[in-house]
C-alpha cells in the first residue's frame, strides 16, 4: 500500500521583496495565499516544485508545504509557520495583513 | 568614541562597492541563489520569514548620537520607521528590499558603521559591558580591547572560514554585564596579586543546542600578550574543531570532547610559534587605542536639587531605582532606557525614540550612547542633577519605563514572528508576561528577576541563564513552551534546569503566576531574590508549583 498523500502547496520568497509568494494554478505567483493551487497528486507536486527551483531569477528558497483545500478550491495551510507566513508578524500589522 | 582610519574606511567602502556589484549580478540573473547567498550573509543580510533582514554591527554596543540619528533615517527611508536591537548589541531592520541594501550600506559607511562579519562562520561583532567607562565597579575601559579585537578580527585571512561562528565578550568589571562565561571566548580584566591589570580568559562558554559555561583556560594573561594568545587559541580551533557536524561545530564542544588541559596545551604550543609574528605588544596597541576612549571631563555639579526632586516626585523616584545605577563619578549616574514598555515588542524602538536618545545623549551624556545584551539602551554619564529634566524627556516618548532588572525587563528573540529558524514565536509571550504582571501591580514587589525566552534551542534569547527561562518549540504542531528555573548570566553563571513538560501559550503565564506566588510565599524576605530562593530551596516548591496535577497523582 502506498501511504496517503497529504495536498501540497508551492511556496517561496520573491527575490526582490523578500516577501512570500504562493504558486498559483496558471503557473504564476501570488503574495495570497487564498491564490495558491493546491497539489492533491504527488508528481504533480514536485514537477511544480522543480520547475519553481528553476525560476532563480524571481524567487528564494522554493519549497512544498502542507496544505488543504475545500470543495472550491480554497486553500489553508496546515501548519501554524505557514499560517503566519501568510499573515505577517503578530506584534505590528505589517506584511501581508497590513496590506489585505 | 573611535573613529575610522584610512585603512578602516577604505576596507568598508571597498566591500560595500563590492556588494553593490554583487546585488546587481544577482538581480541581473549572473548570480544564483546559492552562489549569492554566503556573500549576502557576509554582508549581514538574511532572509527570513516575510523579508529580508539586515543586521548592522554595533561594536561593544557603542553609538554616538550621529551613529543613532543615521539608524533612525535609515529606519524611516528604507525600513518600517523602526529598528530591533539584539541581544549581541546590534541592531536588526525586519523589511529592507534587496536593492536598497547597497544604499543602506553607503549610508551605514558615511557613519563608520557596517554590516560586516555579522554573520557567517567568521569572529562576529565583539561584544562588552553596556556600562563601560562608566561603571562604579570597572578595573578597567573594556572597549579599547574590544576595539583592537575588532581591528584583529575584521577582514582576518586565516578566521573567515572557521568550523562555526565565533563570539567574543569583554567585560571590564568583577560584576559581569557582558555574559562572558556564554561566549566562545570570554575576557574579564583582573588584578594580579601585585594589582596588575591583565585578561582572565574563558574558552568553550555558549547557549544553543548544548549550553555550556566557559572554563578559565589563563587565570591571568598579561596585557602585552592578548593578541599572540587570541590568535593561538583560534588557530587551535580552527584546525581541530569539528567541521563534519555543524551540531558538534562549536569551539565549546572542542574543549568539552577534548579536554581543558589539552587543549590548554595545545593553544600554549601554538603561542610560542606564534609569539614573534606579533611585533607589537597588544597592551601598547590598546593604550594607542584609549586615546578614543578618555573619559569626559566630569564636573561635580551639585546634587542636591535631585536629592529633592525624588522626595517630592514618586515616579521619578521610581525610575531612580529601577533605571539608574552607580556611576565611577559620584555626582553622576548610568541612565538605562527601557525598550521594554508594557505589552511592547522587548528591543524594538522606532525613529523618532531613536532621535529622542540621540538629542539626549548629546545634550546630557557626553555624546555617547550603548546598546545592552539585554535589549534597552544606556546613558552611560549622565549627571544627576539632570536625571529630571531627562526622565522628563522619556517620559514623552513612551521610554520611560520603569522596569529594569523586573520581571517585564524580559529578553525575547524575534522568534516566529520574523525569524526563520524559530519553532515558536517569542514576542507574543513576552508581552503577554508583560501586560499581565503590571496588571497585577506585582513588579516592584517581585524585586529582580530575569526572564529570557527564544524561539527556538539556538538560544538567542538566552533562556538558559534566564532566572525563569521560556523556550517556544513546535509540539506536534502546536507553539509549546518549556520553562527552565535558576539560570544565571553573570560572573556566577549557572544553567537554568528544565522544569517539566512544556505549557501552551495559554497555560503559559498562569503557571508563571503560580511560579510567581509560591516564590512571595516563600522567600525569606523581600531582599531575597527569586534566583536567590531557587537556590536555598531547590527546585521542589517551584515545580509543586508549575505542576499542581502532578503533585496530586503522586499523593
Ligand atoms: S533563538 Fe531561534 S527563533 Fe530566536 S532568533 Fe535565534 S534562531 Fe531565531
Amino acid at each position: 500500500m502506498t501511504r496517503a498523500f497529504t495536498p501540497k502547496m508551492v511556496t517561496a520568497n520573491d527575490l526582490l521583496e523578500g516577501d512570500v509568494i504562493y504558486l498559483t494554478a496558471d503557473n504564476k505567483w501570488s503574495r495570497l495565499l487564498s491564490d495558491a493551487h493546491v497539489f492533491t497528486v504527488e508528481t504533480e507536486a514536485n514537477a511544480a516544485l522543480e520547475l519553481a527551483v528553476g525560476q532563480q531569477d524571481r524567487l528564494v528558497g522554493a519549497y512544498l508545504v502542507d496544505a488543504s483545500a475545500d470543495k472550491d478550491g480554497n486553500p489553508t495551510s496546515l501548519h501554524f509557520r505557514e499560517e503566519f507566513r501568510s499573515r505577517g508578524p503578530s506584534n505590528y500589522p505589517h506584511g501581508k495583513q497590513a496590506e489585505v | 568614541m573611535y573613529i575610522y582610519n584610512d585603512f578602516d574606511e577604505k576596507f568598508v567602502r571597498e566591500r560595500t562597492r563590492q556588494f553593490r556589484g554583487q546585488v546587481e549580478k544577482r538581480l541581473d540573473g549572473y548570480l544564483t541563489e546559492d552562489e549569492f547567498k554566503p556573500l549576502r550573509l557576509m554582508n549581514g543580510l538574511y532572509l527570513q520569514l516575510h523579508a529580508y533582514m539586515l543586521r548592522v554591527a554595533i561594536p561593544y554596543g557603542t553609538l554616538d548620537s550621529t551613529k543613532m540619528r543615521k539608524l533612525a533615517d535609515i529606519a524611516d527611508k528604507w525600513d518600517k520607521g523602526y529598528g530591533h536591537f539584539t541581544t549581541r548589541q546590534n541592531i536588526q531592520y525586519n523589511w529592507p528590499k534587496l536593492k536598497d541594501v547597497p544604499d543602506i550600506l553607503d549610508a551605514l559607511a558615511n557613519v563608520g558603521m557596517h554590516a560586516i562579519q555579522t554573520s557567517g562562520n567568521c569572529i562576529r561583532n565583539v561584544t562588552a559591558d553596556h556600562f563601560a567607562g562608566a561603571a562604579a565597579d570597572e578595573i578597567e575601559d573594556p572597549r579599547p580591547t574590544a576595539e583592537l579585537l575588532r581591528q584583529w578580527s575584521t577582514d582576518h585571512p586565516e578566521f573567515q572560514f572557521l568550523p562555526r561562528k565565533f563570539k567574543i565578550a569583554v567585560s571590564g568589571a568583577p560584576n559581569d554585564r557582558a555574559v562572558t562565561k556564554a561566549h566562545d571566548i570570554g575576557i574579564r580584566m583582573v588584578r594580579d596579586d601585585k594589582g596588575e591589570a591583565g585578561y582572565e580568559i574563558i574558552v568553550g562558554g555558549g547557549l544553543g543546542r548544548t549550553p555550556m559555561v566557559g572554563k578559565v583556560i589563563r587565570e591571568f594573561l598579561p596585557r602585552a600578550e592578548l593578541l599572540p594568545y587570541l590568535e593561538a587559541i583560534l588557530q587551535v580551533y580552527n584546525l581541530r574543531g569539528r567541521r563534519d557536524n555543524k551540531y558538534k561545530a562549536r569551539i565549546k564542544i572542542l574543549v568539552h570532547e577534548t579536554g581543558l588541559d589539552e587543549i590548554r596545551d595545545a593553544v600554549e604550543k601554538a603561542y610560542e610559534f606564534i609569539k614573534p609574528e606579533f611585533s607589537h605588544p597588544s597592551d601598547e596597541l590598546v593604550n594607542g587605542i584609549a586615546r578614543y576612549f578618555e573619559p569626559p571631563q566630569f564636573n561635580n555639579v551639585q546634587t542636591a536639587a535631585f536629592d529633592k526632586a525624588l522626595e517630592e516626585n514618586p515616579a521619578l523616584c521610581s525610575f531612580v531605582e529601577t533605571n539608574v545605577a552607580e556611576h565611577k563619578n559620584p555626582a553622576y549616574g548610568i541612565v538605562t532606557i527601557s525598550l521594554k514598555p508594557v505589552g511592547g515588542t522587548p528591543g524594538d524602538a522606532t525613529s523618532e525614540q531613536m532621535r529622542t536618545v540621540a538629542d539626549l545623549a548629546e545634550k546630557f551624556s557626553h555624546d555617547e550612547v550603548r546598546i545592552s545584551h539585554e535589549q534597552n539602551i544606556v546613558l552611560p554619564h549622565v549627571r544627576k542633577a539632570d536625571i529630571a529634566e531627562i526622565y522628563q524627556v522619556l517620559k514623552e516618548a513612551g521610554l520611560a519605563t520603569a522596569n529594569i532588572g523586573l520581571i517585564s525587563d524580559i529578553i525575547a528573540c524575534p522568534g516566529m514572528d520574523y525569524c526563520a529558524l524559530a519553532t515558536a514565536r517569542s514576542i507574543p509571550i513576552a508581552q503577554e508576561i508583560s501586560t499581565r504582571f503590571n496588571e497585577l501591580k506585582l513588579e516592584h514587589e517581585i524585586g529582580e528577576l530575569k526572564i529570557k525566552i527564544s524561539g527556538c534551542i539556538n538560544a538567542c534569547g538566552h533562556h538558559h541563564v534566564g532566572h525563569i527561562g521560556i523556550l517556544g518549540l513546535d509540539k506536534a504542531g502546536i507553539e509549546n513552551y518549556q520553562i527552565t528555573l535558576g539560570g544565571d548570566a553573570t560572573e556566577t553563571m549557572a544553567l537554568g534546569e528544565r522544569a517539566g513538560p512544556g505549557f501552551s501559550a495559554e497555560e503559559l503565564v498562569p503557571a508563571l503566576e503560580r511560579l510567581i506566588d509560591t516564590y512571595l510565599n516563600v522567600r525569606e524576605s523581600s531582599q531575597e531574590i527569586f534566583l536567590d530562593a531557587y537556590r536555598r530551596l531547590g527546585a521542589e516548591p517551584f515545580l509543586t508549583a508549575l505542576y499542581p496535577e502532578a503533585e496530586k497523582d503522586a499523593a
